[in-house]
Parts: structure tokens; sequence; C-alpha cells
């Protein structure tokens, strides 16, 4: 009823392949991207902007990169922080070096770097798969992390060995600070989402058109995929190219727009399995999911730690960090049995559902 | 009415042209067994090239080999009168050779469309950067190759499930995707590897009229396996008929079937 289809016909190709086919998720996407443009900014508190609206795009953008590489590509990775990681990194050495660099641009070409060792490190695919490629990504992450600590060129000798955001403005922003102590929350919020809208646009793109239906074909089946003419080594490596570009700028604005500051063990193995749970619970092989799956994962604590102080029942942190872990322990089991599609599938369902409405089918 | 290049025109006015592909001396190993064992044989321009034979005579393996998924250990592969090099599978499907398989190879992730869409992936030229903008160049492509798949899934009458997934068709609609994704690749030579094996007698005969129309319309040339005696003997010009990797008849549907060695080794055989 709501989402009522009669009378939507498509008569050229170009509707039928245009991005919302459907009228009524063309104006879901308006309605939220007008929340996340418009309204959300404007009414957050800082704690608002800090605890959930910019940690959730962040997250959702690193959980985009890895859906393009598990979830559509087929290929397994438990590196995902350490591909984060050399985006920073790659972004800190870039503004130290050329200070006179726009800082977003240099986010937007941190991706670079870590695309650029996401297939190296992606070479392993042509030959592994599965489970022994998932081991050889997490080599990767040690490898790579390791390397945050030791190189300490990377950190500019720093004594602390953290790399720190600088006070810097840039052109995006009309010339306000966009990193470091003296950027505002409402500043980053809005570059965070310009780049995370971009890019999300971006991949739409890909995974949609030629690059999105190799992928899919390698994911799915790849010696068939070879036989109708995929070069596989190319789909693959273009998979953790894109993957790892996506996932470097996120590791880049992950510590440039938000923490602020950033060790190596930052990137360690805990924030590449809370990408991976982001992608499983929203759903691997889908655009949407990542971004529900990272409302969940940032959010549920968020409201365990406020909702019951809120009602006058207080829970002691220690606790809130144990049920938060239980739950989302429990919804990874779930998903992996019950719905492998992730949270992105129910949203589907649910829509099927109010297509027919108030008719079961 | 035989051309000096052994060309001519059939009883019902299909033109059968040169030699496209021959296959010279080819034996494949696996371990100690003899998948196949020196067997020759050519395709003709324009021909149905039945393969028959009993289960494990090889006759998977000959196509693999045609495809370039198995190198034989001897023997070469001629594609338009010249030695073909040594390629990988994707390089020999980029040649215009399109397949089906014995085991439907669907991609199961995907819509029916989407399938038959990655047999056109080999003539989408647009780089990585024009697909991610997508207006213009790549949004043209995917237009224009649409249009090209909706001629197929139209020429199939595969258009009702256009936009289902094909994890949940039954068996003998994925047969049909297949071969829709393998026509879309608007190949020059199709392999076909028992197209027919395990549909009922109405898909059968829907399959048998799909691949003529194929042959006849676009002139494509087909390399059939198949196991239905009643079948080859309708649709193809010539059968190679092969036996424990061996290849024991050669000819016309007609001359294969007075062959005594086929009789014997293969037609006397219940399947
Ligand atoms: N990949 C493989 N590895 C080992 N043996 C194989 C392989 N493929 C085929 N064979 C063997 O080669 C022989 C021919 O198989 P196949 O070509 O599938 O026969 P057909 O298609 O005529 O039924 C069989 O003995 C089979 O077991
Ligand atoms: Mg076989």
């Amino acid at each position: 009823m709501f989402y009522r289809t009669a009378g939507q016909f498509k008569t050229t190709y170009r509707d039928d392949q245009a991005l919302f086919p459907i009228r009524q998720d063309a104006v879901l996407v308006a309605v939220i991207l007008i929340l996340a443009w418009a309204v959300f900014p404007f009414i957050a508190t800082e704690f608002a902007f800090q605890t959930l609206l910019i940690p959730i795009l962040i997250y959702s953008l690193a959980a985009l990169g890895l859906n393009v590489l598990t979830g559509y590509a087929g290929q397994l990775s438990l590196g995902t922080a350490a591909f984060m990681g050399v985006g920073a990194y790659a972004c800190y050495k870039m503004l130290t070096i050329m200070p006179w660099l726009d800082p977003i641009v240099a986010i937007l070409l941190s991706g670079f770097f870590s695309a650029g060792v996401g297939v190296m490190f992606g070479i392993p695919s042509l030959r592994i798969k599965g489970f022994y490629l998932a081991i050889a990504t997490l080599a990767a992450q040690f490898f790579l992390v390791w390397l945050f600590e030791k190189w300490a060129w990377l950190y500019n000798y720093n004594a602390s060995g953290a790399i720190q955001a600088p006070n810097i403005t840039s052109v995006f922003s009309g010339g306000t600070y966009v990193s470091g102590p003296l950027a505002t929350s409402f500043t980053q919020y809005y570059m965070v989402l310009g780049i995370t809208t971009l890019l999300t646009i971006l991949t739409i793109n890909l995974t949609r058109g030629t690059l999105g239906r190799t992928w899919k074909a390698t994911r799915d089946m790849d010696f068939a995929a070879e036989l109708i003419g995929i070069n596989l080594m190319r789909s693959k490596l273009s998979a953790f190219a894109v993957s790892s570009y996506i996932v470097g700028v996120a590791g880049a604005l992950f510590v440039f727009m938000w923490r602020g500051a950033a060790e190596p063990n930052l990137f360690d193995i805990p924030l590449s399995f809370t990408i991976l749970f982001i992608a499983i619970i929203g759903g691997l092989g889908s655009i949407l999911g990542n971004y529900l799956g990272a409302i969940l994962i940032v959010g549920l604590p968020v409201v365990l730690n406020t909702v019951p102080a809120a009602l006058g029942l207080p829970l002691e942190s220690a606790f809130v960090e144990h049920l938060n872990l239980m739950i989302v322990g429990g919804l990874i089991i779930f998903f992996l049995i019950v719905e492998p599609h992730g949270l992105a599938r129910l949203w589907g369902l649910a829509r099927q559902k109010l297509i027919v409405w108030p008719f079961p089918y | 009415m035989k051309d000096t290049d052994g060309s001519y025109i059939t009883e019902d006015g299909r033109k059968i042209g040169g030699v496209v592909m021959e296959m010279k001396n080819i034996t494949l190993k696996f371990g100690g067994v003899n998948a196949i064992s020196d067997i020759s044989f050519d395709i003709r321009e324009g021909e149905i090239r039945a393969i028959i034979g009993p289960n494990g005579a090889g006759k998977s393996s000959m196509l693999n080999v045609i495809s370039g998924f198995y190198i034989p250990q001897e023997g070469e592969v001629w594609f338009h009168g010249k030695p073909r090099p040594q390629m990988k599978p994707y390089e020999v499907a980029r040649q215009g050779i399109a397949r089906t398989f014995q085991n439907i190879a669907l991609f199961e992730g995907m819509s029916v469309l989407d399938n038959v869409m990655t047999g056109r992936l080999t003539h989408m030229k647009s780089g990585l950067f024009a697909q991610a903008i997508w207006k213009g160049r790549a949004e043209k492509e995917e237009i224009a190759n649409r249009e090209i798949v909706e001629k197929v899934i139209d020429f199939l009458e595969i258009q009702a499930i256009r936009k289902t997934p094909v994890a949940g068709l039954p068996y003998g609609l994925k047969k049909r995707v297949e071969l829709a994704r393998a026509l879309a690749a608007e190949p020059r030579l199709l392999l076909l590897d028992e197209p027919m094996a395990g549909m009922n007698v109405e898909e059968k005969e829907d399959m048998c009229r799909f691949i003529l129309d194929v042959n006849d319309e676009f002139g494509t040339t087909i390399a059939l396996i198949e196991h239905d005696m009643g079948v080859v003997m309708d649709l193809s010009d010539r059968v190679v008929v092969m036996d424990y990797g061996k290849k024991i008849g050669d000819g016309t549907p007609e001359e294969v079937r007075a062959n005594q060695e086929v009789i014997d080794a293969y037609l006397g055989v219940q399947h």
C-alpha cells in the first residue's frame, strides 16, 4: 500500500537502470539525505556529533570498503583496520611533507596509498581462497601494525609514537579549521558526510555496472567467471584496490576528523573485527547495510549507556560493555545462521511486505 | 556439392563454410588416466557438430581443452587456420568462444538479467573511473549492451523471469538462462555441454528449437555434447563419437549410425 508500485512502468532501459526504480525508495533516500545534510547537524549536541553522527559515518564508510571486497567480490579480509591505518599514516605524512596541501585533498589522496598496499596484499588471493586468504590478510594486519610501531619516520619520530591531527584549514569548509583541536564538530561532520556521500555514490555506480558484475561473478563461481571471459586476476585485484581505497580514506577520516590522534594499536585486530561485524550485521553484498550495521554497532553502547540512566537505572560501565558484547555476539550468530544477508535483507523483506500490504501476497 | 575448401550448402539451405577449429592429435592425461587419447577432428563454420559417447568418454574434457581450461599434454588446437598459442580461458572467451556447462554454472547470487549481462563483459570497455562516474560513457555502454541482452532474453522467452534471482529457478530454466548468458556474448563458436540433460520432453523440444534457431538465424557455429541419440540425429550436421578417450567414429549422423564399431561401443549399450 505505502509502497504501491502499480502504475510505475519503465519504458526505457535507462529508467529501468535508474538508481531507485521504485519511487518510494527514491523518496526514502531523499528523506535520509535531507536529515543527514540539513537537520541532524543543526540539532545535534556535541555529544551526539562525537559519539553517534561522525563515527557512524566513518564506520559505515570503512564497512562499505570491506563490503566491496568481501560482499561483492567474495574475498574475505581480516585486515581492514591495518588498511585504515595505511590511509591515516599516508595522510599524516603527506600533510607533514606538503603542509600546503589541503587536508581534504590529502585525505582523498591517502586512499591511493592504501589501495596500493591492498593490491600488494591481495596478490595471494590469486592462489588461495576463503579461510586461507583470511589468514593471509591477518598476516597483513600484524605486519602493518608492527610497521606503524617500528617505522619511526611514519610518526615523525615522536617520543610518544602516536600521530596527532594538526590544526589545518581547508577551502572545502570555507577556510575554517577541519582538523586538529581548533576544528568544530559541525565542520568535521560536514566534511565526513561529504566524502562519505561522494564515495557511496561512486561505489553504487561501480557495483551496479560492469565491474560489479565482474566481482559478483568472481564471488559466485570463479571458474565459470573465467570461462566467460573474466580475467580473475584483474577482477580480484581491482576489488582489493577499490576496497582498500575506501577503507584508507575512512582511516584518514577516523584520525583527522574524529579521534584527533592515533597510536598504532588503534589499527589492531579489534577494529578489523568491528568493521567486519558491521558488514555482516548490515548485510554482505549490500550498500545500505553498511549504514544500518554502523548505526547498530556504534549506537548500541550509546543507548545502553544513556537510556537506562535516563530512566533512573544507571548501569555500571563494565556491565554495559559486557552487555554490548553479548548483544553484538548474539546478533552476529543470528545473522550468520538465520539471515546471512543482514539487516539490509530484513529491510528488503519489510519493503516487499509494504508493497503488497494489506494483502499477504 | 562441395567447394574446394569443403564448404557446402545443407539440404535445409544453410551454408557450411571452411574449417574454423581443428583439434590435432589431442592427448589429455589426468595422472595415469588418459581422458583423451590422440583425437583429431575439425569444426566447420556454421555447422552443428555433435560429440557423443558413453559417460566418462572424455567429451567434457574435450570441450574444456577447447575452452583452454585443460591443457593437453600433446596435440594442438588450430583456430582460424593457425595453431593457437597456450592461453587462459578468459582469453579464449574473448576470441568469441562461449559455452555452457554440464553442471549448471550460473552466478547464483545474481538476477537472471545480471547473469545474462555477464555474457556481455567481454564487449564492455569503459574503465574504472568512467564506471564510477556512470553518467556518460558507462551509462551509454550499459544501455547499448542491455538492448542486446534484451533481444537474447526475448529470443529465449525468459522475459518473465528477468528480475528473478537465479538461485530459486527450476532446472530447465536455469539451463536456458545459461544458454542466454552464452548467447549474449554473440560468440562465433558456441560450446554446449549436454544442454538437454535432465530435461523433460517439452523442455528438450524447446531447447532443440533454440539451438537450431541460433544456428540458423545468427549463423553461429555450435559444438554440442548430447546423450539423446534421437536429438543428435535431428540436430547435427556431423558427429564425433568418443569411447574411453578414443575417437571411434566421425561423420554425418547416417554414417555414424551405420558404423559397426559405434554400434558395438555405444548404440548397443543401454544408457
Ligand atoms: N579434473 C579432472 N581430474 C581428474 N580426472 C578427470 C578430470 N576431469 C575428467 N576426468 C576424467 O576424465 C575422464 C573423462 O571425463 P569427462 O570428460 O567428464 O567425460 P564425459 O564428459 O564424456 O562424460 C573420466 O575418467 C574422468 O574421471
Ligand atoms: Mg561430460
